[in-house]
């Protein structure tokens, strides 16, 4: 080995020094007495990097990654279940506002019916009241007035018949008394 | 002073492993760097821990991750997600070892042709296995091209066919081609400031500016370059796998 190796090196050397500018058989990259070192090399470390990445490289960021993605994408999902709760909430707080407000409204609606019915009867019975009164009182006013009517005629007639006869000295006969004032009651 | 911009690429035996055939097995200065970057790339995966809300090192793992799951996923649709592990591995790995490479006095992996070869190899070899286990002879539908006239479709036929087969060619090239000459540039021109400065003096060290000022643009496009080239070829392995998974396209 020894002497493969110190064979080629001096003579690689002697080449680039001795030639400088043009590149003969003593430039390394065409060093065949190099190349079987190289491929070995290559082979070992290459398939030793190819294991370590596929076994232990890529999983372990792949996993890391992934494990990112999934958090994030758990997290957007319970932002969103959150958000939808919170509206939902919203909404039956909403819905419950509403109810309670036509509830109030309601309430105050068959209330105030309730009072204005309450104040109809009241007024109605009261007004009742009065017109019985009135109709009382107006048929107390009418018999009033006709006993005062009839007690004007007996008045009338007497009076007639004592102004008849202190004129005539003659005691009038009642009956034509009674008709003339009827009459002149009447015209 | 001499402009060596070849020295970078040797490549030191460090110690022997064994033998195969008359090939001697070496740990050379290529698999150390080979190494630090398998291990970079394990304390970034491993270390970084799982937290909820990533802190910088777990940031930059999860977005490699993403990256190149992205890169799958609208190159080779969800069915590429089975080789993930696979171009995740040449991703970080070609990234890696190449954004390691350009800190001066170190050694790129990937500016070797071999490594270049074996990676595009390895690719070539898995679309090809897996496109005939999965699809059978269907496969070799992808090269009959649809609605191509009867009579040019031999030559179209033949020229998807070199084209197949060539693949692998033009990933490695790319690859190490871009490396290599990126490194070359670069220490050339960083090599012209010490050697104006030492053979001209006083006068030197102030017309070294320009090409330190070259070197300083040249290493930001070479940062580029490094993650550049290491998304090219992920991406070409999609575009090969997808043939792969969807030979009717």
């Amino acid at each position: 080995m020894a002497e493969s190796h110190g064979g080629a090196k001096p003579a690689a050397g002697a080449h680039t020094e001795a030639d400088g500018g043009h590149h003969g058989g003593g430039f390394p990259p065409f060093e065949s007495s190099t190349f079987a070192s190289q491929l070995v090399s290559l082979a070992i470390f290459f398939v030793l990097l190819y294991v370590i990445v596929s076994k232990l490289a890529l999983p372990k960021v792949g996993g890391a990654i992934e494990a990112r993605q999934n958090k994030i994408e758990g997290d957007l999902t319970e932002a969103q279940a959150l958000k939808d709760q919170s509206e939902a909430a919203l909404k039956a707080y909403e819905s419950e506002l509403a109810s309670a407000r036509s509830r109030a409204q309601a309430i105050g609606n068959e209330s105030r019916d309730k009072a204005n019915a309450q104040a109809d009867a009241e007024r109605k019975t009261l007004e009742e009241q009065l017109a019985a009164k009135l109709a009382e009182a107006e048929k107390t006013i009418a018999s009033t007035r006709t006993t005062a009517m009839s007690n004007v005629r007996g008045i009338a007639s007497d009076a007639a018949g004592q102004i008849v006869q202190q004129l005539t000295g003659v005691v009038p006969d009642v009956a034509s008394v009674n008709a003339a004032v009827d009459a002149s009651l009447k015209g | 002073m001499k402009i060596d911009p070849i020295h970078q690429f040797n490549i030191e035996p460090l110690f022997t492993l064994g033998h195969i055939g008359n090939h001697t097995i070496a740990f050379t200065n290529s698999s150390l760097y080979m190494l630090v970057a398998v291990a970079i790339i394990s304390i970034l995966m491993l270390a970084s821990g799982t937290q909820l809300v990533p802190g910088r090192l777990q940031s930059v793992a999860e977005i490699s991750y993403e990256f190149v799951a992205s890169t799958i996923r609208s190159t080779a649709g969800a069915e590429g997600m089975k080789f993930f592990p696979l171009i995740f591995s040449l991703f970080m790995f070609i990234c890696v070892s190449n954004l390691v490479g350009i800190i001066p006095y170190t050694f790129t992996v990937s500016s070797h042709l071999i490594v270049t070869v074996g990676l595009a190899l390895l690719v070539f070899f898995t679309v090809l296995i897996y496109g005939v286990a999965k699809n059978g002879l269907k496969f070799f539908s992808i090269f009959v091209p649809h609605g191509v006239p009867g009579y040019i479709l031999p030559l179209v036929m033949f020229i998807e066919i070199l084209s197949f087969f060539l693949r692998p060619v033009s990933h490695s090239i790319r690859l190490f081609a871009n490396m290599l000459a990126g490194h070359i540039a670069l220490k050339v021109f960083a090599g012209f400031v010490a050697m104006l400065g030492f053979s001209l003096g006083a006068i030197g060290w102030v017309g070294g500016v320009l090409p330190l000022a070259l070197t300083v643009a040249l290493y930001a496009l070479e940062i580029l370059v490094a993650f550049l080239q290491a998304y090219v070829f992920a991406i070409l392995t999609c575009i090969y796998l997808n043939d792969a998974i969807h030979p009717g396209h």
